[in-house]
């Protein structure tokens, strides 16, 4: 086993204020980040605030900003850096800190609920539902989504616009939208939600420039721009810009 | 009263300045050349921009038989070159005095603007909205394409509808580029080449397109009811995965098809023939 001594930056503070500092921390073959800031925690900064738990990347706790780049710390191995360099880590910097590398999401549960839950179909009860697995192919790959918010952290429309949190809902929740008008069973619509017309008009869809950013850090490898964001603005076109599609629903009245 | 005891009230700040965020200085914190990508794009997009431009205005050089430079196909205005069995369809008459090539040049150039992949290359590269992942905009206020001009982005699929007879406009060129310069059939020059692979790069841009994917299957939500759209849904998606480099392939391919069709016209080269 090889071991080395690593230079880290790393941001200590909290709501009023803080800096980076800098450590030199032991790394040995197959680390991770995540592994050298617990033991920098054991060794030379207990008091450094670090929010993580499965250290597997599934659980989504310990996003960060690395070098710059939003990613999780368990998911970043120390191999992909050279020992020569400062490897800089600080807090997800579209949220408000609350100390060291811990921040407040709760900006991302409360646009969680704004979206409205899966409408159930009338008729059908819980154990009733079936769909077919080409129907729900699509929805399945955002399913994976481990809330991680690395997407909400890097889109620039809230990230460098703190006025847009209030009408945005970030790439997470409007692939939600996404996921569920795709749903197979989803009625909103027969109960007068039209979720084309609201992921623009309610989540701000119309924000999204698609510069792909959120695609880009996603741990998951979803591709949120291409298959959720880009779908639901046609989506929307279908519903707000084509009259051609609006008159053709007109006359076929026919369910796809 | 006192003055000159309380701190200045601080500038207001936003996005990663915000007072609620981590207090870093920095617009941005990578160490990569996250710089390249944006500069690269903006510069071979600046590069077409001008090549085209002067291309499109220069009103001359456009013909070599049996070759039409896909800017001035089909050619709409009475003071075009004529082509034997060539796109000359003079609806705009004689008093259209500029180059033909801007009335038809508008439906692609539309296309391309409200390309989804154009639109991210665009906005990073010129824009700077953002330049990079997680690399500050230097913009004070950000609406996105909530406003006019911006939400006539919205139009894309129409100009993907428009981009369909031009296509096919372009393939008849190239089936008549299996003639010689004395218009017989049955020949195929250097040209003939560059033509195929315009065209097909042409097709494959055109088809991989996010409203294409959208119109062809993307908006049913039961595919199982809906076997044959699903599977073109399905190539339609594969196509798209590789929008950015056709989107690139084609442009270039348009535009190298035009500079040799320029070469000959000029009469700087001759065409190779091959039989």
């Amino acid at each position: 086993m090889t071991t080395y001594d690593a230079r880290f930056r790393i941001w200590r503070g909290d709501a009023d204020g803080g800096e980076l500092r800098d450590f030199t921390v032991e790394v040995h073959d197959g680390e991770v980040v995540l592994d050298i800031v617990h033991r920098l925690q054991a060794t030379q900064a207990a008091d450094l605030a670090v929010r993580w738990n499965c250290k597997a990347g599934k659980c989504g706790s310990c996003s960060a900003e690395i070098n710059g780049r939003p990613r999780l710390m368990c998911m970043t191995r120390m191999s992909t850096f050279s020992r020569e360099e400062t490897i800089t880590v600080t807090p997800l910097r579209a949220f408000p800190v609350v100390r060291d590398l811990v921040t407040d999401v709760s900006f991302n549960y409360a646009k969680a609920r704004e979206v409205p839950a899966f409408v159930p179909p009338q008729g059908l009860a819980p154990g009733e539902y079936r769909m077919q697995q080409v129907d729900v192919d699509r929805s399945q790959e955002f399913r994976k989504c481990i809330e991680c918010f690395l997407c909400q952290d890097t889109c620039h429309v809230v990230r460098d616009h703190e006025e847009n949190k209030a009408a945005f809902a970030g790439p997470r929740f409007l692939m939600r939208v996404a996921e569920l008008d795709m749903h197979p069973l989803d009625a909103a619509e027969a109960e007068g939600l039209d979720r084309k017309r609201t992921a623009q008009e309610d989540h701000g869809l119309g924000y999204c420039n698609i510069t792909k950013c959120c695609t880009e850090v996603c741990p998951e490898g979803i591709k949120i721009t291409d298959n959720a964001l880009i779908p639901l603005k046609e989506r929307a076109v279908d519903r707000k810009y084509d009259p051609l599609v609006w008159l053709g629903s007109k006359i076929s009245r026919r369910r796809d | 009263m006192a003055t000159g005891t309380r701190p200045p009230r601080p500038r207001q700040l936003t996005g990663v300045h915000d007072t609620s965020r981590a207090a870093i200085a920095a617009r941005h914190l990578r160490t990569d050349r996250w710089w390249l990508a944006p500069a690269t794009t903006a510069a071979g997009l600046l590069a077409f921009i001008v090549y085209s431009t002067w291309r499109a205005f220069a009103n001359a050089d456009y013909y070599a038989a049996p070759y039409v430079s896909p800017f001035y196909s089909p050619c709409l205005a009475e003071n075009c070159v004529p082509m034997k069995g060539g796109p000359n369809w003079e609806i705009f008459g004689s008093w259209w005095g500029l180059s033909p090539a801007l009335l038809i040049l508008i439906f692609p150039l539309g296309f391309r603007l409200t390309c989804y992949y154009y639109r991210k290359a665009y906005y990073r590269g010129f824009w700077a909205s953002p330049p990079a992942c997680a690399v500050a905009e230097p913009h004070g206020s950000y609406t996105g394409e909530t406003r006019f001009p911006l939400i006539l982005q919205n139009a894309h699929r129409y100009f993907f509808y428009l981009a369909l007879p031009v296509a096919g406009i372009l393939t008849y060129d190239t089936v008549l580029t299996f003639r010689d310069s004395t218009y017989a059939w049955g020949h195929m020059g250097l040209g003939t080449l560059i033509f195929l692979v315009n065209i097909v790069l042409i097709w494959a841009y055109t088809l991989s397109c996010h409203s294409c994917r959208h119109v062809i299957g993307g908006r049913l939500r039961h595919f199982s009811k809906h076997p044959v759209r699903y599977r073109l849904w399905g190539w339609v998606g594969r196509l798209n995965a590789r929008h950015m480099q056709l989107a690139w392939a084609s442009l270039i391919s348009v535009a190298l098809c035009d500079f040799y069709v320029y070469l000959l016209a000029s009469g700087a080269i001759t065409d190779p023939r091959i039989f």
